[in-house]
């Protein structure tokens, strides 16, 4: 990306470098503040975080409050843990991935290498699809997956996520196919390769890096989905954030806050995950999604 | 423009040149269904009597009428012009910062820029989770200073009606500023460096050079954070379903949370679709002239 492109020209003194420097540390912290809070207190017995001891060290360590969040923990009115809701959440993001990335590749070449009359309305209607307010296709998407029969299902869960994702999925293999010389396309038509056939020995092997960046902002997007999840899911096909939500702000019994914490990781773990392996391709995800519309 | 296809003599040529439409009918068809016509589906049944179910007796702007009326949604709405102009003012104001102290040549640049961005990696819901217990007075902030020795220490804004709202500010705030940050820095890096270094020779401060001729220069990166900011601001639910539940009381309700409440939870389907479809118009009108000028510069 373009954030390795020139250096400022702008020279700095000592005593401001030591004051930029301060700043830019006291930021650090309060970055990693809430990430810290979250992994001490699940560590420590429920009694040292009432005492007022939130920002400290364990003085015990204790694995329990993951186990608790993982297996036992009360979620709704069964004591399952967030185990169950994990797995339905992995079961939604791999296929609605999967799905929305290819459909984007095969849009963006033909809204690039295949162009027609009104092929930039077509892309700018699909466009603004990736920002309207889900509100307003609630109610009518709710009527649709009854009339589908994948009301409540994780399969309902998929099909909505990858009917809104294909918007972005598109929009990333445009762009970036708009910059792959159209002189290769043209070169194997010539040479009788048809549309499938260039697409998947020219485009195709050229393709990782977008690929990468397009599967992980939709991985991202999917797991961390919280209103599709809570409008269209059933009791038993809840994603994490979903399930993570319920453990959270349930009103019954002792406030488990060592469990929720250690829950709220347990939600953070996949996406953190991968930004910590991929974050250049986050990063880029993230501007292409939106310094280009 | 020109036309990618050349033209072709072969027999059955006719569909090879209908092929590539083929192959983009099913996602332009899920979007005009699941986009378009849910949007009008939604549009239409704002004008309806609907309660509990969709109902198609027209009613005319009834519902507006209503919803205007309500208490609840001129409280959502206050709160969004709150929320939102706090949430961009800040996020940019603590981008643009962080981004130019940040591109002062700073060593472990990438090690600083990874740290302030991870939060953008996590779910609203994760961040609500963390913020909730932490502004918490019984077991947060206030505790744990009050712990410290400073026992007149207050800090209880999540359980207060009138501050709850900032609140939700700061959580954004987290999880937003450090994305914008990134924006920035793109911005600041694309800046050509001979006007600097002419006005350098000129003898301008490092201030007047960031305040006459950096940040002018910023415009597009300014104008991609209001856009994004903006719309996050307007949709946003999940925060506030986790941090606050849209209390102490209404306090912190905002449109997203007012339309999913009357929709699903109190059956007013027609004020619930009157509510989105005001969230929609206000979307599009920030959303719309940005595609368009977007899509036309690349033509």
């Amino acid at each position: 990306m373009a954030l390795a492109s020139t250096d400022t020209v702008i020279r700095t003194g000592r005593t401001s470098r030591f004051i930029i420097y301060t700043v830019l540390i006291v930021f650090c912290i309060y970055y990693l503040l809430p990430l810290y809070v979250m992994l001490v207190n699940s560590l420590k017995p429920l009694d040292e975080i009432r005492g007022g001891g939130m920002l400290s060290l364990p003085q015990e360590w204790t694995l329990a409050p993951w186990g608790s969040a993982w297996s036992t923990a009360q979620i709704g009115v069964e004591a399952t843990g967030l185990r169950p809701y994990f797995l339905n959440s992995l079961l939604m993001v791999v296929p609605a991935v999967a799905i929305s990335t290819m459909l984007g590749a095969l849009n963006g070449y033909v809204l690039t290498k295949w162009r027609f009359r009104g092929d930039t309305i077509i892309f700018g209607l699909m466009l603004f699809g990736c920002f309207i307010p889900f509100q307003m296709v609630l109610i009518p998407m709710a009527r649709m997956l009854g009339l589908m029969g994948l009301a409540g299902t994780v399969p309902g869960l998929i099909f909505v996520h990858l009917v809104y994702g294909i918007g972005f999925s598109t929009l990333y293999f445009r762009n970036y196919y708009a910059q792959f010389p159209d002189e290769l396309v043209r070169a194997a038509m010539i040479d009788g390769a048809g549309f499938f056939r260039i697409f998947q020995r020219i485009m195709l092997p050229s393709s990782g890096p977008i690929a990468v960046v397009c599967i992980i902002w939709q991985f991202t997007n999917i797991w961390n989905d919280f209103l599709f999840g809570a409008s269209f899911a059933d009791f038993d096909s809840q994603p994490m954030t979903v399930a993570l939500n319920n453990l959270v702000s349930s009103s019954t019994g002792v406030k488990e806050y060592n469990v929720h914490f250690a829950g709220a990781i347990m939600a953070a773990l996949p996406t953190l995950l991968v930004y910590v392996v991929a974050g250049r391709f986050f990063v880029r995800g993230l501007m292409a999604g939106s310094v280009k519309g | 423009m020109e036309q990618s296809v050349p033209t072709r003599n072969k027999l059955g040529d006719k569909l090879a040149d209908f092929l590539p439409k083929l192959v983009l009918s099913p996602s332009l068809a899920i979007v005009l269904i699941f986009v378009y016509g849910f949007i009008f589906f939604t549009f239409y049944l704002s004008f309806t009597d609907s309660r509990i179910l969709p109902s198609f007796g027209l009613v005319g702007f009834e519902n507006y009428d209503k919803l205007f009326r309500l208490r609840a949604w001129s409280i959502a709405v206050d709160n969004l012009f709150i929320f939102g102009g706090l949430y961009i003012v800040i996020c940019c104001a603590l981008g643009l910062m962080l981004a130019i102290l940040l591109d002062q040549k700073i060593r472990s640049e990438g090690f600083i820029r990874t740290i302030y961005l991870y939060p953008m990696a996590l779910s609203f819901i994760v961040t609500g989770t963390a913020w909730k217990w932490f502004l918490d007075p019984g077991i947060g902030l206030e505790a744990v200073v009050q712990s410290w020795g400073w026992t007149s220490f207050e800090f209880n804004w999540i359980k207060d009606r009138n501050m709850a709202i900032y609140t939700i500010v700061i959580a954004a705030v987290w999880q937003t500023s450090g994305f914008v940050m990134a924006m920035f820095l793109a911005g600041l890096r694309g800046i050509d460096n001979e006007v600097l270094k002419a006005a350098q020779i000129d003898g301008a401060s490092n201030w007047a050079l960031y305040r006459r001729i950096v940040i002018p220069q910023l415009r597009p990166a300014f104008m991609s954070a209001f856009v994004v900011l903006a719309h996050m601001a307007i949709k946003s639910y999940d925060l506030v379903i986790a941090l606050t539940n849209g209390g102490p009381g209404r306090a912190t309700e905002l449109p997203a949370t007012f339309m999913y409440s009357y929709t699903f939870t109190r059956n007013q389907m027609g004020i619930g679709a009157a509510s989105a479809t005001l969230m929609l118009m206000t979307i599009a009108a920030i959303i719309v002239p940005y595609l368009w000028s977007e899509l036309r510069e690349k033509k």
